[in-house]
């Protein structure tokens, strides 16, 4: 006992000591707690089970014609939105809406999503995505997260690369063409013949305020440059749009040396506003039914800018001032001043003209080549002065700092970079939440990277893409998860998880398909000569009517409701044999038009899970041979 | 301290000094307690009386049920009595549907000539009225409990035999909390419930701040 008394005295004076002591230095050690107190990375990505992300992650999904949903700051795929695929698991593209929405396309190429804005920032109304392969736009709602519309093939456009680029009040959805071809579309002229013979194409997509539905508005023909990325503008580059290209070489074969022989590519410097106007004014003539502008003719719509060798990336900074412009065939990324662009233009400080394009003097323009590394691909910015560097070759991330840069910073640029990080490997885009409005949210980066090269457990010779969660809000970069997903995000889109309320049914009362049912008792099957008509309804766990006799050679008209008013109450709708799988959510009505071509019987059933008697959920259709006497049906 | 017109209690034969009691008037105390019970008949009439949840694992959120003297309304916009009833189907129990309540329609009718007969009471100002008032509200409330009894005994045990699910009849709970299969039904009075248990306790108040004849100065 008297032994532990003296232990316990001795523990306490050194306790007594030890309070003393960190009295003496208590700002540091609280300092010290704090920065420690955003815990492990394990910790700051950790979402526990049943609570959920800050943030939705909108990547492209590349040649899959899809949009992935992740979470952040968990990472977590949470869902895929189809919008250029038939995805039978949601049931996309077999109801008669999505396949006409589809048309005869199968796939899309998905590069670049663009979130809908109001004033310069995020609204959570649309997110647009460009289909690059077959020249296509198509907008989400994010209300229901469903594809709504599919505009296109953009008629004049080939290679939809250049998009989807939002401006500051989503009046406009500007696309540009990664590929030239000879225009109108149809016409042929010999590859030898590209220089002269090709074109490009800058176009501006009307967008409807109210509805969002897009529209072609107004194009500007190109010379046959390549087309690659572009931003909005926003403060004093409002109205403008920005536009890389490779290939001013104008090449036609070999473009991997043969565009790549200048020491400068042109960027587009486009006044869309002034464009808009300028077919208003009726100074366009129509191609392919749509107004387009000859920049040589209508000064004032579109300059050039020489900026660093095959240049990817052009992102405007949220004050609206700085253009960053990334070659990356140059160890540089180039930063614009936008005012001095203004006074360019004003003062005709031109360098050149290019088939009547003035291109603007690079000098009188250029703020920095700020030297962040080897194959700068895509900036991002955080809202705090500083932007944020994709290094392909690099396989990296640097942070630098945006101008105003001081006289001995200028002087040595380098000093200008923050710090960089190791990324795994080789990254395209990378994104920061809010990175082209006027409000970057400025906490998290996600790189996304090209090559997994075996991070994963192995998938054979195919393998998955790896995006990595960046923690941005320290002085140093800090490495905190990386995640994968199928083929292949290319760019993404952040927002704030509570910007926007999703429903999750769609209300009864807002139903506006004229062949809706609510009950099983409303249920009916009209027979015509050749067609046979249902209004079916899908409530747990049964569909109304539960047989449906028809003759071969009729058509099949199937209106199936689900008149479930309950979150993740879903029922699918598939005919055995039939290639066929409706999803229908809680309160939607879904249409499906088939012709019947076998004799026979064929169960429907439920697919999609709803209920302890999900399995019983099944009826029949009876397709009898031509010639049984009607009476019988 | 008695009116010079009124006969003293005392001289009255043991049997007739009762009735003199019930012919008390009430002294003003009692009559604004008779208002405000006439104020409540009302309140209560639109008030929420009662309210059922049911949570089960997947109904986290809870599947709510609230009567009213008038009427039944699901939670949820409405939507939770089309789920519960969605729900009870398998099991084969009747949907719950306002219309089969026929005591929704006679319910606000008699709440609100509950609130006449408490105006004329506390007009009036008898002893008698108080003590009748109490009596039929009494009966009132014991018939509409046994009623809601009823009508959980008979929804739990008049359950379709040829429903997908077979399960042992049931009562749900009146009051207080249960488990039924994979839900837990928790049923408790509102706000108009809880008003109602009011009405004898002011009804009490205005009997006892009336009792003592030398307390009364009513006009009569």
């Amino acid at each position: 006992m008297k032994r532990n008394r003296i232990h316990y005295t001795f523990v306490l004076a050194a306790l007594a000591g030890a309070l003393f002591a960190s009295g003496c230095s208590d700002s540091s050690t609280a300092k010290k707690s704090s920065s420690s107190g955003k815990g492990s990375p394990a910790e700051r990505s950790y979402v526990a089970p049943g609570e959920k992300d800050d943030y939705y992650l909108f990547y492209s999904g590349g040649h899959s014609g899809q949009v992935f949903v992740a979470g952040i700051p968990s990472m977590r795929h949470i869902f895929t939105i189809p919008v250029f695929a038939p995805s039978p698991g949601v049931g996309y593209g077999f109801d008669d809406e999505s396949k006409q929405m589809l048309g005869d396309y199968t796939w899309g190429d998905v590069h670049h999503p663009g979130l809908s804005k109001t004033d310069g920032l995020y609204d959570g109304r649309w997110l647009f995505v460009n289909d690059n392969a077959n020249n296509r736009v198509a907008r989400i709602s994010l209300r229901d997260f469903k594809t709504k519309q599919i505009l296109g093939p953009i008629p004049n456009s080939s290679g939809n690369h250049g998009s989807s680029f939002v401006t500051e009040n989503s009046e406009y959805l500007l696309v540009a063409t990664r590929f030239s071809v000879p225009l109108p579309m149809g016409r042929f002229a010999p590859v030898e013949e590209y220089a002269d013979e090709f074109n490009g194409m800058v176009s501006g997509l009307k967008i409807d305020a109210a509805s969002g539905d897009i529209s072609v508005g107004w194009q500007i023909l190109t010379p046959p440059f390549n087309w690659d990325l572009g931003s909005t503008g926003k403060g004093p580059s409002s109205g403008w749009a920005f536009w890389t290209s490779y290939n001013t070489e104008m090449a036609h074969s070999k473009l991997e040396v043969n565009a790549s022989q200048l020491d400068r590519d042109y960027a587009a410097f486009v006044n869309w506003k002034a464009a808009a106007k300028a077919v208003a004014e009726g100074k366009a003539t129509m191609m392919d039914g749509v107004p387009m502008l000859n920049p040589a003719e209508v000064p004032g719509v579109m300059y050039f800018v020489p900026v660093g060798k095959s240049p990817h990336g052009i992102d405007v900074d949220p004050s609206g001032r700085w253009i960053v412009a990334s070659g990356k065939l140059q160890p540089t990324t180039t930063v614009f001043d936008f005012e001095k662009v203004l006074a360019a233009i004003a003062a005709k400080d031109f360098q050149d003209e290019f088939r009547g394009v003035p291109v603007i003097n690079y000098d009188a323009i250029v703020e920095g080549e700020v030297p962040v590394g080897l194959g700068p691909l895509h900036t991002q910015y955080d809202g705090k002065g500083n932007g944020y560097t994709s290094l392909y070759i690099e396989s990296a991330v640097a942070k630098w700092k945006l101008p105003p840069w001081t006289e001995a910073e200028k002087a040595d640029l380098e000093s200008v970079i923050q710090d960089k990080i190791q990324v795994h490997f080789n990254i395209g885009h990378l994104v920061i939440g809010g990175s082209d409005t006027r409000k970057p949210y400025g906490d998290w980066l996600v790189a996304m990277n090209k090559l997994s090269k075996g991070r994963n457990i192995s998938t054979g010779p195919a393998q998955p893409e790896t995006s990595q969660l960046i923690d941005i809000t320290g002085k140093s970069m800090e490495m905190i998860y990386e995640s994968y997903t199928d083929p292949e995000p290319h760019f993404a889109q952040i927002l704030k998880a509570d910007a926007i309320n999703p429903i999750e049914v769609y209300p009864k009362e807002e139903s506006e398909h004229s062949h809706a049912i609510w009950s099983l008792g409303e249920s009916e099957i009209i027979r015509e000569p050749g067609k046979v008509t249902v209004k079916m309804a899908a409530v747990r766990s049964q569909f109304g009517p539960e047989k449906i006799r028809a003759t071969v050679g009729d058509t099949l008209v199937l209106h199936i409701t689900n008149v479930e008013q309950t979150s993740d109450m879903i029922h699918g709708f598939a005919i055995n044999g039939h290639n066929l799988n409706v999803i229908i959510d809680p309160g939607e009505t879904k249409t499906v038009t088939l012709k019947l071509e076998k004799t026979g019987v064929f169960p429907f059933y439920c697919t999609n899970f709803c209920s302890a008697l999900h399995q019983e959920m099944q009826g029949y259709l009876e397709v009898a041979p031509k010639g049984t006497p009607t009476a019988s049906l | 301290m008695t009116k010079p017109n009124q006969p003293d209690p005392a001289q009255l034969p043991w049997w007739r000094r009762e009735a003199r009691f019930l012919d008390r008037a009430l002294n003003p105390l009692s009559r604004v307690l008779l208002l405000l019970v006439a104020g409540l008949f009302v309140a209560i009439a639109f008030l929420p009386l009662w309210r059922i949840t049911l949570i089960a694992p997947q109904y986290e959120e809870g599947l709510r049920v609230s009567i009213y003297s008038y009427k039944l309304v699901g939670g949820n916009d409405g939507q939770d009595l089309v789920e519960i009833n969605n729900l009870n189907h398998y099991i084969g129990m009747r949907t719950l549907e306002q219309g089969d309540f026929v005591e929704m329609k006679w319910m606000p009718f008699a709440l609100g000539l509950f609130a006449l007969i408490a105006l004329r009471s506390a007009a009036h100002g008898r002893m008698s009225q108080v003590v009748d008032l109490f009596a039929l509200f009494t009966y009132f409330g014991m018939f509409s409990i046994g009623l809601f009894y009823f009508r959980l005994y008979t929804y739990g045990h008049n359950l379709d035999p040829t429903a997908p699910m077979t399960i042992e009849p049931f009562t749900p709970m009146l009051i207080g909390k249960n488990q039924i299969a994979n839900f837990v039904q928790y049923s408790f009075p509102l706000i108009g419930g809880v008003l109602m248990g009011f009405i004898p306790v002011l009804l009490f108040g205005a009997f006892w701040f009336s009792r003592k004849a030398g307390e009364s100065k009513g006009g009569g």
